[in-house]
């Protein structure tokens, strides 16, 4: 398979999931902050800017929090920005993805482009951007040969998955001591009630909390994910016969076995720092791939007569 | 209730290709097609115009002008062509194709019909598309022209002429296909009533082409599309291709040429490409022998062609033959190589390095066409009649100054065929572009091509980078009646099949009884 291709296929991969995550967290955000009487607007707009990678202006609102990561596409972290990164490596590698996989992205890039977006409620923007990702997540697993071209796009999707549960799980932490924040991080996942299902109706912050790290069953968990993009690459590598894992599995089994065999009570102290180091696993994981399949051989530049 | 085509008029002097005058007196070949247009209303066809070009929007089927993307225009009514009429297109296209081929391994060799005085050489020599850089490379199986599309306009009397060829990078065939499916999910029961000629063969027939121009030795080729990349106007055009023909689409930076071979970047490392079709102008393609400041291009491409390694196709310095003022020549070529007269002739035109015709020209300017040989998209044509007194005293410096820069044309009335418009259906002037695949056995014409129109009430430029719209053409086999086809196959109709059985499974969570149900819809009422 070609390398940019490839590429193109990883980046659809992550800039879906980053879309619809950061609907999640929009979302979440705003009834977060509808039924808690005691935090600060402004204090929880600008902790969650900051998670975003976003360095916040004094005062942020929460018009403008929802113009940021709404529909700002000046802004990077937005939900219409990260779609049409999808859009675009879409459209770039549009000969390999299947028509309905296309028809439906660009269809959905048609409803959010030139400011649609912004005529929808916040919410309603919300559940649109989640519920079109689902949609076109559904055709490409229904319509795509489950070939290397699939295993680059799952691979995409399953490291931005992981980095964006962190970030969810981060932003939830406004105040740590507080046992709500790990159900709300839970509800942000979309596990919620897969999470009541599991314990029983029981809501124990320390169990929320292994259920969105550890949980092998909930597809968002954060080992699910990195336990998912590891066997993509298992499988992306095994033709290269090497007795030793490569560089690009190697990060990705640190930070899952980091995350496993820690004991259970250390698992919610200093969950920032925890977080933040999987996000850097996920970037170096990032490059790796990069360096590995997508920049396969120098490029040759020809520069009038000397080469 | 008023008609669609109320007040229809064929322009004086214009070959319309659905009425000979007005709109009571349809061609026989059109006469079911404006029935059908004639059983609907204004409103209906409007709904249905506005799914179609909805449709194009969603499934991106789109022309980039100036880096934006705009649906493809595609106009309701189609173009019909009777099959005797189509027969003379298809014969001229064929013949053509076959006297430019035999003329490009000429003179990038030999150069006989130098020497036997068919054409000057400086003709050829002072060409901007004749590339040095070509000569002496010769193609395995013969053949440069892997794609022709050969421009066709019908005269006043309705006679088919060549506007000029296209054997370069003909780009349009992939609005062919998508104008067909288009048409069938629009209007479905105007397509289905008529026997129409498929263009869906087209990719299989291009992907055989391609294949049978692979270098020697090699049994299972590697065809790869090389784009421009997604700026490119025609992108559309070329991940469709490349998606139809189950190949490749590659830009120049994921090419490497090694060792006289050219390699693409894969994620299990460089693999060996044999067949390129190439979207890419001729002077981007190399910056080792063409502009040096080319980033589309592959640096070494042209050595592996002659290395024999790589199939270019269509090959370098095919430019040439589209020079317009070669064009002129092409009548001649066709009865010295082939021996045959042109099926098809040229629209006359003037040479005006020859002082006693440009003299007859430059005091004609403002009733002729000029156009610069090496123009395409409609850049630069001026329209005498349309000029203005500066742009006409501009045009006779100009051509005074560089002559071989032009040639002159009498304005050809282009046909016309009936479009929707907001005033209902209006004659609007048409041309052609048939597409021609020549795989070296033999030379296959697309049946039909790709109709461009121009939406302007009397503009007579149809380029699609100048806000032309575009038509499905039907070629019909036979007289374009289904009906026949339909008694065939009853006469050899198979024995139905049996009936299917009844569904006996159970259904698994239906409720097991009506009582059941009722009693299941009673709970927890009260709660409510």
């Amino acid at each position: 398979m070609l390398s940019r291709i490839a590429e193109s296929l990883y980046w659809i991969g992550r800039y879906l999931e980053r879309a619809e995550d950061t609907a999640r967290l929009l979302e979440s955000h705003v009834q977060t902050l509808l039924e808690d009487p005691i935090t600060d607007e402004g204090t929880a707009t600008s902790h969650l800017l900051a998670v975003m990678g976003i360095e916040a202006e004094d005062e942020m609102g929460f018009d403008s929090l929802v113009q940021m990561l709404g529909w700002d596409t000046s802004c990077r972290a937005s939900m219409v920005s990260a779609f049409w990164g999808a859009r675009e490596s879409a459209r770039r590698s549009r000969e390999v993805i299947s028509a309905d996989l296309w028809e439906a992205i660009n269809t959905t890039w048609n409803m959010v482009r030139n400011n649609r977006l912004q005529r929808h409620r916040a919410p309603e923007a919300c559940q649109l951007i989640r519920e079109r990702c689902a949609l076109i997540t559904g055709l490409v697993d229904g319509t795509m040969a489950h070939d290397q071209g699939w295993q680059f796009l799952m691979l995409g999707k399953n490291l931005e998955r992981v980095d964006m549960t962190s970030r969810i799980i981060e932003s939830s932490m406004i105040n740590p001591d507080e046992d709500a924040a790990w159900m709300n991080a839970t509800r942000a996942c979309g596990g919620y009630h897969s999470f009541r299902l599991t314990h029983r109706g029981v809501e124990d912050p320390q169990d929320a909390a292994e259920f969105l790290l550890l949980d092998r069953l909930f597809p968002r968990s954060v080992v699910f994910c990195l336990d998912r993009a590891e066997r993509i690459l298992m499988r992306l590598d095994s033709t290269s016969g090497l007795g030793q894992l490569s560089e690009t599995i190697r990060v990705l089994g640190a930070a899952r076995a980091d995350l496993e065999y820690r004991p259970r009570q250390e698992l919610l102290g200093s969950v920032s720092e925890r977080m933040a180091l999987l996000q850097t696993a996920i970037a170096s994981t990032d490059l790796a791939v990069a360096d590995r399949y997508f920049d396969v051989a120098n490029s040759v530049t020809w520069q009038a007569g000397v080469r | 209730m008023e008609g669609l085509f109320d007040g229809y008029i064929a322009p004086e002097g214009t070959y319309d290709e659905m009425f000979v005058g007005d709109q009571d007196s349809v061609r026989t070949p059109s006469a079911r097609l404006k029935k059908l247009f004639d059983s609907m209303s204004m409103e209906e066809i409007q709904q249905r115009a506005d799914y179609m070009s909805n449709t194009y929007r969603n499934q991106g089927v789109t022309f980039d002008i100036g880096g934006e993307e705009r649906p493809f225009p595609l106009d309701i009514v189609p173009r019909i062509i009777a099959a005797k009429d189509w027969q003379v297109a298809e014969d001229g296209v064929k013949q053509r194709v076959k006297a430019l081929e035999m003329f490009l391994d000429d003179i990038y060799g030999a150069g006989r019909c130098f020497i036997d005085g068919v054409i000057p050489r400086h003709v050829v020599t002072t060409s901007s598309y004749f590339y040095r850089q070509a000569f002496g490379i010769t193609p395995l199986n013969g053949v440069r022209i892997h794609v022709a599309g050969i421009d066709l306009i019908r005269d006043g009397q309705g006679t088919f002429r060549v506007l000029e060829d296209n054997i370069r990078i003909p780009s349009g065939v992939s609005y062919v296909l998508t104008n067909r499916r288009a048409m069938g999910s629009g209007v479905p029961e105007i397509t289905s009533s008529h026997a129409i000629r498929p263009v869906s063969d087209y990719p299989a027939k291009l992907l055989a082409a391609l294949i049978a121009a692979a270098p020697a030795g090699i049994t299972d080729p590697t065809v790869a599309v090389l784009t421009p990349g997604p700026y490119n106007s025609a992108y559309f055009e070329h991940s469709l291709l490349a998606r139809m023909m189950g190949c490749e689409l590659v830009e120049g930076r994921d090419l490497v040429a090694r060792g006289g071979r050219v390699l693409i970047r894969t994620t299990q490392g460089l693999k060996p490409v044999h067949v390129i079709y190439r979207r890419v102008d001729d002077d981007y393609l190399d910056p080792v022998y063409f502009r040096p400041d080319s980033v589309l291009g592959c640096p070494g491409i042209i050595n592996a062609a002659r290395a024999g390694n790589l199939t270019i196709a269509n090959a370098v310095g095919n430019g040439v033959a589209d020079d317009k003022l070669l064009y002129t020549y092409v009548p001649d070529l066709i009865r010295y190589y082939l021996d045959e007269e042109p099926v098809v002739p040229n629209v006359d035109t003037w040479r005006l390095e020859d002082p006693a015709s440009r003299e007859e020209v430059l005091d004609r300017l403002d009733e002729l066409v000029l156009k610069p040989v090496d123009g395409s998209g409609g850049k630069g044509i001026v329209i005498g009649p349309a000029a203005t007194r500066e742009q006409l005293d501009e045009l006779r410096a100009t051509v005074s100054k560089t002559p071989r820069g032009w040639i002159a044309q009498p304005v050809v009335q282009l046909s016309t065929v009936p479009t929707m418009t907001e005033q209902g259906m209006r004659p609007r002037h048409v041309d052609l572009r048939p597409f021609a695949i020549n795989s070296g056995e033999d030379v296959w014409v697309l049946p039909g091509g790709l109709t461009r129109v121009a939406l302007g009430e009397g503009q007579l430029i149809v380029n699609s980078s100048q806000g032309g719209g575009s038509k499905d053409t039907w070629v019909l086999s036979g007289d374009g009646r289904r009906g026949r086809l339909e008694i065939r196959k009853a006469q050899n109709r198979k024995p139905s099949p049996p009936a299917p059985k009844p569904q006996s499974e159970p259904v698994a969570h239906a409720p097991r009884t009506k009582k059941e149900q009722q009693e299941q819809q009673q709970q927890g009422v009260d709660q409510c």
